[in-house]
């Protein structure tokens, strides 16, 4: 190459290139021409990422920051519950149960001994009924809890995770003191409870329940009527109810589309048919209408709460269960209200000491089946929103 | 605070689910549910799909003809108002023939009640997705191909799912080894049991209780 100034010969050139380069990218005619090439993208979003809460990997194609398709790979975590429950006694399920939804142990607990129940006809204490609601209703506080805290971090709302997690702790506590657990709580068993209540313990419940309301304002205050959150969280994910029923999705989304849907109402287990509480419903579908649903679940919560302490009285904890359970060859379905939708038990007997066959029905892995649907056309950033907004937990979705 | 009411519910699109259902009985019995009114409508309306039915602890189960699963679904659907797919799953009766059973759950939020469907299915054999006329059933089904190897005919994406593509076996089946089998990853090959272990209900097994 010479150096010196560029030559007339030089630049006629460089002219023609780029005139020949022009005419080649130009748009038909009668369209826009287009500044930057558009080109599809295909990226993985996690498995390793903060918002997935767990192990989710989502293959997605994108057009820029635009959503085009969102693929949900799963499994990572599948350990074979169902294949373990058939190998073991009936009792010996009920720890297992634990590790699948292991923000929820409790309801877990709830349905797999519900489903037993059922198959052997089991009459069920109302002390030990009153109890289980209990411990039921805190589990479902304690959910919420981890899904609010975690919801707004991922949206960059740092605060109301330390008003969360602080009376996560408290409701975790409760628990340590009733069972010995936090986490894994293996709380129930066939025919009604391990434990009675230690001393004390319903009075320290009844302080911090009335506590609730005024935290639950807290927590509203933070986020409710926040701008940012509100734009985060508006029109983001819209769902309407014939999509809802179509997908199979429960829970807090299919009441933030407008169905006042509630197993607790719709087929009420052990003593909810007696409580008084509201279903909440909103009726726009969107990631902020089911933040609201389930800041009002909480409240109601609150008012189960109060109403199951003033009914406790003393009494049985275990219904009359045989110590070596053979329930007769049938097979039968439970569900119940899980925080997350409805989780169910199918149970299949042949008459021994070991379930033939038992399956879950796990509200996060159908409701997780409806994410590409609320992601398409959405921005990269509105999925962890997204993803928020279903609160799934991946122990349960693979089991 | 700003959502301190709630606001009135909003009725279901298929009208009020009904508030309360009687309580069980204390001993489930299981008896004919040839009379039912869904299983009847069934008969009507796909001709020859019922092969049984029975009624235990409150729940309807009718077995019906695996070639007119679809069909089954879709008759539920449109005309008895089931339009809530709840569940998709199968069981593995090692030693009968056909070898398995193919299970629907469907819920009416009208008739606020349940329903079971069941269908035959042998080895190798198909059974018609129910995937396009649910689309909850789709992963359902997905994991069912996965978990017992029965395959789908119809099914928009019939992939595995839980485990990975090119897994060998099918976990849930019966004869599968407990504790699994060597797929190359396991950490001390030499602590691998000869063929994988005990199946799940080998009578040698040592089991607790």
């Amino acid at each position: 190459m010479t150096s010196g100034p560029i030559t007339e010969a030089e630049k006629d050139r460089a002219r023609a290139t780029a005139e020949a380069v022009r005419a080649a990218s130009a748009p038909p005619p009668g369209e826009a021409p287009t500044l930057f090439s558009v080109q599809e993208m295909e990226l993985n979003f996690g498995p390793q990422h903060p918002s997935t809460h767990g192990v989710l990997r989502i293959v997605l194609r994108v057009d820029g920051e635009k959503i085009i398709e969102a693929k949900p790979d799963i499994g990572y975590l599948h350990r074979g519950t169902e294949k373990l429950f058939e190998t073991e006694t009936y009792p010996m399920g009920i720890p297992h149960t634990d590790r699948m939804d292991y923000i929820a142990a409790a309801t877990n607990n709830h349905a797999f001994c519900l489903a037993i129940e059922k198959l052997l006809g089991v009459e069920i204490p109302r002390r030990a009924q009153l109890i289980r609601v209990i411990l039921d209703e805190l589990q479902r506080l304690s959910s919420h809890l981890v899904w609010l805290g975690t919801s707004g971090i991922d949206l960059g709302a740092v605060t109301p995770f330390w008003y969360a997690f602080r009376e996560r702790e408290q409701i975790l506590d409760f628990f340590e003191e009733y069972c010995g657990a936090r986490l894994t709580l293996n709380c129930m068993r066939i025919g009604g409870l391990p434990f009675d209540l230690t001393p004390g313990w319903v009075e320290r419940l009844m302080e911090f329940v009335d506590d609730l309301p005024d935290r639950i304002d807290d927590y509203e205050q933070l986020l409710t009527d926040n701008r940012i959150w509100k734009k985060r969280t508006v029109g983001i994910g819209v769902i309407s109810a014939e999509e809802c029923i179509e997908y199979g999705l429960t829970g807090p989304i299919l009441r933030g589309s407008g169905v006042a849907w509630d197993l607790r109402r719709a087929q009420p287990y052990e003593c909810y048919e007696e409580l008084d509480f509201a279903v909440p419903t909103r009726p726009n579908g969107d990631t902020y209408d089911r933040y609201v649903v389930r800041v009002q679940e909480m409240r109601q919560c609150v008012r189960i709460l109060t109403q199951c302490i003033e009914r406790l009285e003393e009494g049985e904890i275990r219904g009359k269960v045989a110590r070596v359970i053979k329930p007769p060859a049938q097979e039968v379905y439970a569900s119940i209200e899980s925080p997350k939708g409805e989780l169910g038990f199918y149970c299949v007997s042949n008459g021994t000491n070991r379930p033939y066959r038992m399956h879950c029905r796990p509200p996060s892995f159908i409701n997780l089946q409806a994410l590409p649907r609320l992601a398409k056309g959405h921005l990269i950033s509105d999925l962890v929103a997204l993803i928020g907004t279903i609160d799934i937990v991946l122990g349960e979705v693979d089991r | 605070m700003a959502e301190e009411q709630t606001p009135p519910p909003p009725t279901p699109p298929s009208g009020e689910p009904a508030a309360k259902r009687p309580a069980p009985a204390a001993k489930p019995e299981s008896r004919d549910a040839a009379g039912h009114p869904w299983v009847r409508s069934i008969e009507t309306g796909v001709p020859g799909a019922v092969l049984g039915s029975k009624e235990f602890a409150r729940e309807i189960t009718v077995t019906v003809d695996r070639a007119k699963i679809a069909d089954v679904a879709r008759h539920l659907k449109e005309v008895e108002d089931f339009r809530y797919c709840v569940d998709v799953t199968a069981v593995d009766w090692r030693d009968r023939q056909p070898r398995f059973d193919v299970v629907y759950h469907f819920y009416s939020f009208s008739k606020n009640d349940r329903i079971r469907v069941k269908c035959a299915a042998g080895e190798g054999e198909d059974v018609p997705s129910i995937a396009l006329v649910f689309l909850a059933a789709n992963w359902p089904e997905r994991e069912t191909w996965d978990m017992y190897g029965i395959r789908f005919s119809g099914h928009p994406d019939l992939r595995r799912i839980l485990t990975w593509e090119g897994f060998k076996g099918h976990p849930l089946r019966k004869d599968f080894p407990l504790e699994g089998i060597d797929t190359g990853a396991a950490v001390y090959p030499e602590e691998w049991p000869e063929g994988g272990g005990p199946s799940a209900d080998d009578p040698n097994r040592k089991a607790v209780s």
